[in-house]
């Protein structure tokens, strides 16, 4: 089947979702944990931060992340018309 | 599938796990009134895993099908939040349920790179290929690369890769089966991997796919009940909070300020500390002038030792007034005394190696990358970015969880159900930290500085069932207990926590019962994978495509059976370094399959060519890393940049990624048919 232009405006938007949430992932596990001793000093709910994040903060951006994602894509899907039968 | 249908077999579905969920805190209830009119642990323990391995097989029976959608991908209608479930168990091996607090309290920071590795990579799986997976809507990994890049090659590629990375994990599952069962029965090891097997076998025989979801989704809400009951009461314990994952962040503050205490000898405590460093440290000295004496007089300093040894122990007989411990002690230096040179030199360098550890400060738990150097600073945070990405990337293409994608109803659906999934893991992996912290909190203040003739009841109970979790000596003979003289398996941490948090035994059987939930659950996903793409890639697609139904479900439960007991072989020859095979696993999946799968639903450009280079790259380099680091081999060459064997996939993937993009590049773009396939994936509805 030839691709119409709005099929193409949908697979940019979600090429597009799809690399800020993973820009999002890379800065929440690498770029804090690459500056992990730096970022020592400071304190969050008693933890000191780089350790809140790896241990709890990461994981809690991933669940948003994932569920912002399926969300939104929900969206798309019925927007650009690509949606599958509801049932 | 149509609206009503499966809107009735959803609620149907809640109701039936409501009821199994409420059946078995009944069934725990029972039992904790059982323990409390004096039934002994061991028919507890018995009842317990009995039950609970019946229920699976039970399970198994109920779901027991001959139709190929069933028996491959459960009827592809599991609604997203089951899926959800049953990934989660998928997931959660006996490494992430018994080893990973353990590793996090041995560890401290460090070890969070388990913790990251193992959620964030669903990320991955969630934005680059569930849902892609999913409208591709085949039934196996293999499959998408054989019709993506098209002919037999990449497919074989991928069935080789497939088996290789999952019969590696399913050892290390499969050991955990046996250990869980002899431990907490009495059983002998190979009884207990039998038992395991047997119920795995009964489970994925009968009712492929289908059978195993609806037992993992059961196994998940056992083995979280258990992880989460003892770490709650332990949280009330310590600071009346029953939400640890909040409560811990004011534990860790006051295990910081221990740490301080214990490191600075002008405090008392500091100073019994330095004290017993000491010690340890003449002790490492002693090791390394024996290592230094070997190397120059070989067999005949050897010779010359034992001699020594022989002669005190003779000494201390012949004395009146011998204490009969020491003579113990001099009979046992004698018996365990090395056979030969190599042998002398492995375990002196062992002892050295302990002592030194032992008398260095005690780590800060919560410090990132700690070291005396800021070049071993700076190679342990390396070593933990590699360590994290290679366990990210080896999530997102381990078949056994990609797999579970195609039992969705729907590309939403499958979305949906990667959310869940990660839900449900992050339950466990944002409790394990906690844990750690919690349990490092007793042994900081409860433990260390209690007097020897008085331990708290867990640490004799356990030092005297396994010296390897729990050993504890008075080194400076001070009759007080010092962190330095306390040494913990890490797999203790899980295991006796319901007795440090003063639960009773039932509870203690609870927590082995989601241990073996952990580790049959994922080693059922992993024999499964192994045994469809045996029979579905290599019998069905490539030498037989016009096989009949029944004889593809007859051949794939005849290979199931043979991958189990050669499983089963292989694993009772105990092939030491558990730790070794899951990290393996990882990595080679990383390698091997990630690139070639994320390329080919993003790059069209992707082609066979590139995907045979990439994915033979890939895999190649990073099993030459492995074969020439890891010691098991022997080879043990030098690291390239420092770089740990465990994360060798870091080599592996970019070499994938660059050989896929290369070979493309030099060689046709994908036709027509091709090109329909991809957009057929990209839109869920096309």
């Amino acid at each position: 089947m030839q691709l119409t232009e709005k099929h193409k405006q949908y697979w940019k938007k979600n090429s597009r979702l799809t690399a800020w949430l993973l820009v999002i992932w890379f800065v929440a596990t690498f770029v804090i944990g690459w500056y992990a001793r730096e970022l020592q000093s400071i304190t969050i709910l008693g933890f000191p931060f780089p350790f809140y994040i790896d241990a709890q903060g990461a994981l809690l951006v991933y669940v948003i992340l994932v569920g912002y994602y399926a969300y939104r894509m929900d969206q798309l899907d019925r927007e650009f018309d690509v949606h599958e039968d509801d049932n | 599938m149509a609206g009503p249908a499966q809107s009735r077999f959803v609620s149907q579905l809640k109701r039936y796990y409501a009821l199994y969920t409420g059946g078995f805190i009944g069934f725990v209830v029972l039992l904790s009134i059982l323990e409390q009119m004096g039934v002994p642990n061991k028919i507890l323990g018995y009842i317990f895993l009995g039950v609970t391995v019946l229920l699976y097989a039970g399970i198994g029976i109920l779901s027991r099908t001959s139709d190929v959608a069933e028996y491959y991908v459960a009827g592809r209608r599991v609604p997203a939040f089951f899926n959800g479930m049953a990934v989660g168990a998928d997931w959660m091996s006996a490494a992430s349920f018994i080893g990973l607090a353990g590793t996090l309290y041995l560890s401290g920071y460090d070890g969070l790179a388990f913790v990251l590795g193992w959620t964030g990579g669903f990320v991955l799986v969630a934005l680059l290929l569930a849902p892609y997976l999913r409208k591709f809507g085949q039934f196996t990994i293999p499959d998408f690369l054989g019709a993506r890049y098209g002919g037999n090659i990449p497919r074989s590629i991928g069935v080789f890769a497939a088996i290789l990375c999952s019969f590696t994990y399913v050892i290390a599952q499969i050991y955990g089966v046996g250990l869980i069962t002899s431990r907490f029965t009495g059983l002998d090891f190979g009884v207990g991997v039998f038992v395991g097997l047997g119920s795995i076998l009964v489970c994925s025989f009968l009712g492929g796919m289908r059978a195993v979801t609806w037992t993992q989704v059961a196994q998940y809400i056992i083995l979280i009940v258990a992880y989460m009951i003892p770490v709650i009461w332990l949280s009330v314990k310590h600071t009346g909070n029953p939400i640890p994952q909040i409560a811990y962040g004011y534990v860790l503050e006051k295990v910081t300020a221990r740490e301080q205490v214990l490191n600075d000898p002008t405090t008392p405590e500091g100073a019994r500390e330095a004290e017993v460093r000491a010690i340890f440290k003449q002790r490492e000295t002693a090791a390394e002038d024996k290592l230094k004496a070997l190397d120059a007089g070989g067999a005949t300093y050897l010779a010359q030792e034992k001699e020594r040894l022989v002669k005190a122990g003779t000494d201390l007989k012949t004395k009146h007034e011998t204490d009969p411990r020491q003579l113990e002690t001099a009979n046992r230096a004698v018996a365990d005394f090395p056979a030969d040179v190599a042998a002398a030199r492995s375990a002196w360098r062992q002892e050295a190696e302990t002592d030194k550890v032992k008398s260095g400060p005690i780590m800060a738990h919560a410090e990132p990358f700690a070291g005396p150097t800021e070049k071993v600073r700076d190679n342990k945070r390396k070593n933990f970015m590699a360590l994290v990405l290679c366990l990210m990337v080896g999530t997102a293409a381990l078949p056994h969880i990609l797999m579970r994608f195609y039992t969705t109803t729907s590309v939403t659906e499958s979305r949906k159900s990667v959310f869940w999934a990660l839900f449900f893991i992050s339950l466990l992996y944002l409790t394990a930290p906690a844990l750690a912290v919690l349990a490092k909190y007793d042994v900081y203040t409860l433990l260390v500085g209690s007097s020897f003739s008085e331990l708290p009841s867990w640490v004799s109970a356990w030092a005297s069932v396994d010296k390897s979790l729990m050993s504890v000596t008075d080194i400076n003979h001070d009759g007080i207990v010092q962190l330095s003289e306390v040494t913990i398996g890490g797999d203790l941490i899980v295991l006796a926590t319901p007795e440090i948090a003063g639960l009773p035994y039932v509870i203690t059987a609870l927590v082995a019962a989601g241990g073996l939930a952990a580790a049959l659950s994922t080693a059922d996903g992993l024999m499964l994978t192994i045994s469809n793409s045996l029979s579905h890639d290599v019998y069905y697609k490539m030498i037989d495509p016009k096989a009949p139904t029944s004889r593809r479900l007859y051949i794939s439960k005849a290979l199931l059976l043979v991958v189990a007991v050669f499983a089963a072989y292989i694993t009772s020859l105990k092939p030491g370094d558990i730790l070794f095979l899951v990290g393996a696993a990882f990595s080679l999946a990383a390698s091997a399959f990630f690139p070639a799968l994320a390329l080919g639903v993003f790059w069209r450009r992707a082609n066979k060519t590139g995907a045979i280079v990439g994915m033979l790259g890939g895999l190649g380099t990073c099993m030459y890393y492995m074969y020439i680091t890891y010691p098991f081999f022997g080879v043990n060459d030098s690291l390239w940049w420092d770089i740990n064997p465990i994360s060798a996939g870091i080599f592996g993937i970019p070499v994938g990624f660059l050989g896929i993009i290369v070979g493309s590049l030099l060689t046709a773009p994908p036709g027509k048919e091709i090109q329909e396939m991809i957009d057929h994936v990209r839109y869920p509805n096309l």
